[in-house]
């Protein structure tokens, strides 16, 4: 047999399509998947078939329609599916800007399948629960020297639930000042992520946006103006989703702080800047971390994650509570700020997704301080390179600093390149997935016209940058050379293009199989 | 002294030197060090940060870890009653292996061509909980219960434009604090008392609070003391007759033998996925699910993402996308999207749906049975043991129950402690958040009690009363 040829630019690639009905459709009467622990015969003679017992008209009369399946074919149903996913353990996950998309070590996952971490209840008393109440008393100190700040709660299960919790806590800390009313605006950018405009309007604020100046840097001129004594809050983060980092962040802080108001970083692109710079000195009053980002717990196809949300002294009392704390001996809940006028309360049931923020220590002490510095620069030097290589293809450009160095990730436009074959991003979104690579173009709405996102991290390898560089080089060619391939891309995905057109049209919209049924009978 | 990196990380395939100094000429820089130019000197770190040498090998960190939660004494080892938000109920092991699974594990933010798989198992998680609670739509799964309820709550304010809340005094006061954050300031909570002999709802109380500014009339059932709320429509037809919604938080663990809400008039249904196999993980298994029927008003005060299933280009083939995807925060409009959306529970959701597609109804309506049958022999054998009182109020309850120590002279405290010393770990301390029920305890018995662990729990509480 020939030796086969590696020499290749883009991969030969077919996703599993299984052809898989709707689990519905699977079902078979009388088929089950499971056997349910039943009551012991003393048990069922003592108090009979105990559903007798449930009050008129709460007892349910006809069981609910769930599909009937044995257990063979519900997990032939659901491997298939995972078959059909292109998780970061499959593609080489460059794609996925904004999102930080690194590699999950698979000893965090079997660390976090013992059942002294999955077999724990929130509410055993201290005395059995040291060992995660160390784990976690440990992350946050991690947490407090990677960023600056004074205290850390994990109780956000998210990026975006830690931003709400950093609202809620410049609400607090204007009201427990008596300027609450006074205080009504928080500033974002435009290019900090929606949830930094979207979170704090929750918590009642008013939003004004800072767009950037030709540089990329949040406009200083614009900011100075909207900075007042109405200012509550700034949230940014920096870099912001286009890689660029604002070289004036102190002068942003000091601003605000001067107006009496608050500076909250989201740090969810704190990736390339871990060990080289901190909240604290850009004169943050707080910050938050993803931890399924950053700290590479898994992203678990949208959580469970955590928002580990730090904040300086001052702050302290405000935080969501309990905060863990150590007195010498035992690891406990410290209830001080459960039972002070001044905490926001909580956030998230019980103390957050344990397992996500014990995920984050193993990973943060098998790095390091070395580690975690190696792993900033590699990100950087990743992203650099791929900018650098990337650029150099006519139709890729990227607003903003030229010939200066991006963070973590990079904002591209192929305007040119839509203007020259008509092809959008979208397109190249689908026709990337028949090379076996994700895309992801930006949030809306494209500020960068013809938006692609890349955000490399540390785990690619040269040979990897270098395949997804290759695979774009090749399809941004088929782009100017064979345009109506895009019409019907991907063809090597598990499914075609999706017909969108009546996503917005509740006389078509099915959002369940039931709906769906019913819809299309009435057709 | 200057900040080191570490080599040849085996995470950081780049580490290796050779590597980067190629990488580093290809870009035009001499060092690392080179690479962020764009910070400013001033607020750079000039030290390594202050953290414990790394482990040298993988083994030794597994070792380090391993021990550190060996620590933890889990409710395998020892008898739990713990209940109150988070439950110890069978995981069956295809709900692990499929949450296992690296597709699942590590996909992300992919379109339906990269994620079919994704969007399919999220589909059916929507629509198998959707039968579950018999409506039509049912969203991406929220942080957890509480959040589910907040938003929900949230909703009902944007739908009818009125800004005040009924909740039931009877109520978790963690959720009602996140709650509370939650709504804060557009929406105020006013608790509704409930009776003392049998903690249902007082009605009389909430006619006398309710009025034309209500949004919402928002209760559980079952209740968070366990209770099952008997007068779900009287509650529902009293919040519509003012044109307020009846949003009700329901445990999906019951509804194989009790009425879905959507049949007795709520409007929107909120729950913690949790019971559904998710193991209890310290609190980390919380995850939250908002169904409502299938009618724009609804459909659009959603936050979070909706899947829809689609044609696509190619015949007899399904697709998936976003409903109505300007909704949210991700769309155009960000701040002026519903809420916010960002990275919540949805693997705990492809879970819910592997266990859902599991148990069939069958196993949902003999889970429910079984929890019914095992509580209520647990409150007939504490009943039996004198100053205890196994069920504090006359109703009937699921999965959750009060005790009552009053006549034993004993605090839970002391309880608890004596139970710990023999591997029990007692139900939660309710003497904080409810004074007014003495020295009483929530007690939680699902199908993963068996005859034997209750019998333990009455021996020991026999033991700890008299000692």
């Amino acid at each position: 047999m020939k030796r086969i040829n590696r020499n290749y630019k883009v991969r030969n690639f077919h996703q599993a399509k299984w052809d898989e009905p709707i689990i519905f459709e699977l079902s078979k009467k009388g088929e089950r998947g499971v056997l349910v622990p039943q009551a012991e015969e003393k048990i069922v003679a003592l108090v009979g078939d105990g559903v007798s017992k449930i009050p008129q008209g709460m007892f349910r009369k006809e069981l609910p329609k769930l599909p009937e399946i044995s257990q063979p074919r519900v997990l032939r149903h659901y491997m298939r599916l995972s078959q059909m996913t292109l998780g970061a353990d499959v593609n080489v996950e460059i794609g996925q800007g904004t999102c930080t998309v690194k590699y999950s070590p698979k000893v965090n996952e079997q660390l976090g399948k013992m059942p002294e971490m999955t077999e724990v209840h929130p509410l055993q008393h201290e005395s059995t629960v040291q060992g995660i109440l160390e784990i976690m008393y440990k992350t946050e100190l991690c947490m407090r020297e990677i960023s600056g700040m004074d205290r850390f709660t994990f109780q956000p299960g998210g990026g975006s639930q830690a931003i709400m919790t950093m609202a809620a806590v410049v609400r607090a800390y204007h009201k427990a000042n008596g300027n609450a009313d006074k205080k009504d605006e928080i500033i974002t950018t435009i290019y900090s992520h929606p949830s930094d405009a979207a979170a704090p309007a929750l918590m009642g604020y008013k939003i004004i946006y800072i767009h950037p100046d030709e540089n990329g840097y949040p406009d200083f001129e614009a900011f100075k103006e909207a900075v007042s004594e109405r200012t509550a809050a700034f949230i940014v983060a920096n870099p912001e989703d286009t890689g660029v980092y604002n070289k004036r962040v102190q002068e942003f802080t000091r601003m605000v702080h001067e107006k009496g108001g608050l500076c909250c970083y989201d740090q969810a692109n704190a990736n390339g800047l871990l060990g080289v710079t901190r909240a604290r000195e850009a004169g943050f009053d707080m910050c938050h971390f993803n931890l399924h980002k950053t700290f590479s717990t898994p992203h678990g196809c949208g959580g469970p994650a955590t928002g580990a949300m730090g904040v300086t002294k001052q702050l302290e009392k405000f935080m969501p509570a309990p905060l863990i704390d150590f007195d010498g001996e035992k690891y406990f809940l410290n209830e001080d700020i459960t039972n002070n006028p001044y905490t926001i309360g909580k956030v998230r049931a019980f103390n957050g997704v344990a397992p996500v923020v014990m995920k984050t220590y193993a990973w943060i002490m098998n790095l390091g301080a070395e580690g975690l510095y190696e792993a900033a620069k590699i990100a950087v030097l990743n992203n650099n390179y791929l900018f650098k290589k990337l650029m150099a293809l006519d139709c890729v450009d990227a607003p903003y600093i030229k010939g200066k160095q991006r963070i973590e990730q990079v904002r591209y436009t192929l305007e040119k390149l839509t203007e020259d074959t008509g092809i959008k991003t979208e397109d190249i979104q689908r026709r990337m997935m028949d090379f076996g690579m994700h895309y992801w173009c930006s949030h809306h709405p494209y500020y960068v016209p013809e938006p692609m996102t890349l955000e490399p991290t540390e785990t690619p390898s040269k040979e990897d940058l270098d395949e997804y560089i290759a695979t774009l080089e090749h399809i941004f060619k088929e782009a100017y050379e064979t345009p109506e391939k895009f019409k019907n891309a991907p063809y090597c995905s598990s499914c075609h293009r999706v017909d969108e057109s009546g996503m917005d049209d509740p006389n078509e919209w099915a959002i369940s199989w039931r709906s769906y049924l019913k819809k299309s009978i009435a057709e | 002294m200057s900040i080191q990196g570490f080599k040849s990380h085996p995470y950081i395939p780049n580490s290796v030197l050779e590597v980067q100094q190629e990488m580093l000429k290809e870009i035009g820089l001499n060092s690392l060090e080179e690479l962020h130019a764009e910070v400013p000197e001033e607020i750079k770190l000039k030290e390594n940060m202050n953290f414990p040498k790394p482990f040298k090998s993988e083994y030794a960190l597994k070792r380090h870890v391993e021990g550190l939660l060996k620590k933890n004494k889990t409710c395998n080892d020892n008898i739990s009653f713990l209940g109150a938000g988070c439950w110890q109920h069978y995981v069956p092991a295809i709900c692990d292996e499929i949450n296992s699974r690296g597709e699942f594990l590590t996909a992300y933010g992919g379109e339906p061509y990269n994620d079919f798989g994704r969007f399919q198992s999220l589909f059916e998680y929507q629509s198998l909980v959707a039968e579950l609670v018999d409506m039509d739509v049912v969203n991406v799964p929220t942080m957890d219960g509480a959040q589910a309820a907040a938003t929900a709550i949230r909703m009902a304010g944007r739908i009818t434009g009125r800004n005040e809340i009924l909740v039931p005094k009877a109520m978790d006061e963690e959720k009602h604090l996140i709650i509370k954050n939650y709504c804060e300031p557009d929406l105020t909570l006013i608790k509704v008392d409930y009776d003392m002999k049998t903690g249902q709802l007082d009605l009389e109380d909430l006619k006398k609070k309710i009025s034309e500014k209500t949004a919402a009339v928002f209760f559980e059932n079952p209740s968070f003391l366990g209770f099952i709320e008997e007068h779900g429509q009287e509650i529902s037809d009293i919040a519509h007759d003012v044109g307020a919604l009846s949003v009700v938080g329901v445990d999906p663990s019951s509804l194989g033998v009790l009425t879905p809400p959507s049949g007795y008039g709520a409007d929107i249904i909120s729950g913690d996925l949790q019971p559904l196999g998710m193991h209890m993980n310290y609190g980390g298994g919380q995850s939250g699910f908002m169904a409502t029927r299938d009618e724009e008003k609804f459909v659009m005060e959603f936050p979070s993402r909706l899947f829809g299933i689609a044609p696509t280009s190619a015949e007899g083939e399904y697709g998936f996308g976003d409903v109505a995807y300007d909704r949210t925060s991700f769309g155009h409009h960000r701040h002026e999207g519903k809420e916010y959306v960002g990275t919540q529970t949805a693997l705990w959701g492809i879970t819910a749906g592997v266990y859902l597609a599991t148990m069939g109804p069958a196993g949902m309506f003999e889970l429910g049975q079984t929890i019914m049958q095992k509580s209520q022999y647990a409150i007939k054998r504490l009943n039996e043991i004198k100053g205890v009182k196994g069920s504090l109020f006359d109703a009937v309850n699921f999965k959750e129950f009060i005790v009552n120590f009053d006549g034993t002279k004993k605090t839970v405290k002391e309880i608890n402690r004596m139970l710990r010393e023999r591997n029990i770990f007692g139900g939660k301390d309710l003497t904080k958040d409810f004074p007014e029920l003495g020295e009483s305890a929530l007690y939680c018995v699902t199908e993963v009690h068996m005859k034997e662990d209750i019998d333990k729990l009455i021996v020991a509480i026999e033991e700890c009363v008299k000692a």
